[in-house]
């Protein structure tokens, strides 16, 4: 169960927006988190607790292929981010680093800034407290969801290397 | 089956694939730079394995803050070099250092019918070349250095027809942008985008190269071509792999099909702060330019740097701005001096760069200040992309770019 508060944003938010390129001549996460999103938001970094889950509408991640940007929401505490859709290649990336997604339109018109939300990533339910409501989120595809049961996605090679080894 | 279907069915050791299937493709060729790679390399060795699968197939460039611009990034090179050196795969030191994706299809190491994987967004530039070429995260490229292969899901293909005649200064540039206006910046999500038509069919490799690299940004996993004759004869010239040339059939299917009619297209601008928000030059109203920025993987090569001369040719840069030219590759750089380019350039009041991702991503080399407008021939203007949030970049063909310039503000080149 995951459970926080919610930043909530509009659509396209993009990679650049998440972490700007100024700030990526170092690759530690609790660096990058220091930075994360404040293109747009000044007040993420100040305002973040762990747990809190950010909302947004459609495409997030949008823009460049740096794993940064999911790096940095998940080194700033951030537990899961739900939105309407998000881009191809951030949606791998934290599929990768395990940084849960969630797609439900439901969920984020209904959810506003500052909500409440309690995820079961098993069941894929997102509940919000403050609302009185619960969505069910778009199920991942089970091939994902084995690299998600492996702990990502290194773990799932070293698992298949060890296959093929044996 | 279509283009993509056939790439990848092929790379998957399977007969028929459609979209939507998980596949595991074999890749021919793994790409990372100075800002992905070190976390790439953190990644792979949590694999446990001592060796890359094959360092032929894996290339690490230095373009991003190369030269170097501080302490930190030059530790960042330093972890691509150290690996590099080890491991024995490709490695461009500054020097002979080009943007990743203007080197690799000029020194021969995409060549038709490869999959290629890189992580840097703009991978999917390869599709000029009838590549299945796309853009994933640094734990992507970590596991397939380790294995030599990827998931992916099949996606299905938007196919996009130009018909007609273009105009006197409107190229690949000027299409991908009047088509991302249409479809949106996620018009394309998951999906693959191909190009054709009589106009794609009489368009330069420059041009194709541009047109690819920005299918990203409509959301696209890969923007392809069909590799004829003109993208056979310039792999055949750099390098000794053999082309495939994938066919599609009769029958293939396509998510869905748009026409464009060229014929009175003008040069197209995209606005901030969206590459989506695109407008034909004459409708973009008065803007005064603080900068202007001729280079980057989208627009950073000969037929570039050829046009902007052109135009600059005898003509001063306004007072008002300032104005980089940077060559995409060395070669280009190099073939860019013998033709006379480059004291165009500096005679115009330019200043002319050794290559380098620098300004495109906010890096070093032509960062904005707050208030400061610029019109770049990149591939992006969201906020802050080139320096402060509070600066404003719009988006262009080199010859937009080269008028500008001139002018102080956007302009059209046929004024």
């Amino acid at each position: 169960m995951l459970k926080g508060k919610t930043h909530k944003y509009g659509a396209n938010v993009d990679t650049d927006a998440i972490i700007p390129a100024r700030y990526l001549n170092v690759s530690a996460p609790d660096e990058l988190a220091r930075h994360c999103m404040e293109d747009i938001d000044l007040n993420f970094v100040k305002n973040v607790k762990p747990g809190d889950m950010i909302v947004a509408t459609t495409n997030f991640g949008c823009g460049s292929s740096r794993e940064h940007a999911p790096i940095a929401i998940k080194a700033s505490g951030v537990s899961a981010v739900i939105a309407k859709s998000f881009a191809r290649i951030f949606f791998r990336n934290a599929i990768n680093i395990g940084l849960p997604l969630l797609e439900s339109a439901e969920a984020v018109d209904v959810t506003e800034a500052g909500d409440e939300l309690e995820i079961n990533l098993a069941a894929g339910t997102i509940n919000n407290l403050t609302k009185g409501k619960v969505f069910q989120a778009k199920p991942y595809p089970d091939f994902m969801g084995e690299i998600i049961k492996s702990g990502g996605l290194i773990e799932y090679t070293r698992q298949r290397l060890a296959g093929k080894a044996n | 089956m279509n283009l993509v279907e056939k790439i990848l069915a092929a790379h998957a050791g399977k007969d028929h694939v459609s979209p939507g299937d998980f596949i595991s493709a074999k890749v021919d060729v793994i790409l990372a730079n100075d800002i992905t790679a070190p976390i790439a390399i953190r990644e792979f060795w949590k694999l446990g394995l001592e060796k890359v699968f094959d360092p032929k197939k894996i290339v690490l460039v230095p373009d991003h803050f190369v030269p170097n611009k501080d302490i930190a990034s030059a530790e960042q090179a330093k972890i691509l070099r150290e690996f590099s050196r080890a491991q024995g795969v490709n490695f461009f030191e500054c020097g002979q250092m080009g943007i990743e994706h203007v080197i690799l299809h000029e020194k021969g190491l995409v060549i038709p019918g490869d999959v290629v994987i890189g992580a840097d967004s703009h991978t999917c530039t390869y599709g000029a070349l009838g590549a299945f070429a796309t853009g994933m995260g640094s734990t992507d490229i970590a596991s397939a250095m380790g294995t030599g292969d990827i998931w992916m899901k099949v996606p299905p293909t938007i196919k996009f027809n130009y018909t007609g005649k273009l105009p006197k200064y409107v190229g690949g540039k000027d299409l991908i942008l009047y088509t991302i206006g249409q479809i949106g910046v996620d018009g394309a999500l998951y999906a693959a985008m191909e190009f054709g038509g009589e106009v794609i069919e009489k368009l330069s490799m420059e041009g194709r190269f541009t047109m690819a690299n920005m299918a990203i940004e409509a959301g696209a996993k890969a923007g392809l071509f069909h590799a004829d004759k003109k993208a056979v004869s310039y792999a055949r010239s750099r390098s000794e792999r053999k082309p495939i040339v994938f066919e599609p059939d009769a029958d293939a299917r396509y998510q869905a099909v748009h026409e464009y009619d060229v014929s009175k297209m003008e040069p197209q601008v995209a606005l901030p702060h969206l590459p989506s928000n695109v407008k034909p030059v004459s409708q973009v109203g008065r803007v005064y330019l603080d900068q202007v920025v001729i280079g980057s993987c989208t627009n950073g090569r000969f037929e570039d740097l050829q046009m902007a001369a052109s135009i600059l040719n005898g003509k001063k840069v306004n007072s008002n701005l300032r104005c980089i030219i940077i060559p995409g590759s060395q070669q280009v750089y190099l073939d860019a001096l013998r033709s006379g380019y480059i004291e165009v350039f500096i005679n115009a009041g330019c200043a002319v760069s050794t290559p380098t991702c620098g300004p495109c991503l906010g890096g070093h080399m032509g960062i904005l200040a707050a208030g400061e407008k610029c019109l770049a021939t990149t591939n992006r203007n969201f906020v802050g992309r080139m320096g402060s949030p509070k600066s404003e970049v719009y988006l262009s063909s080199p010859a937009v770019a080269a008028a500008s310039a001139i002018a102080g503000k956007i302009i059209s080149p046929e004024l």
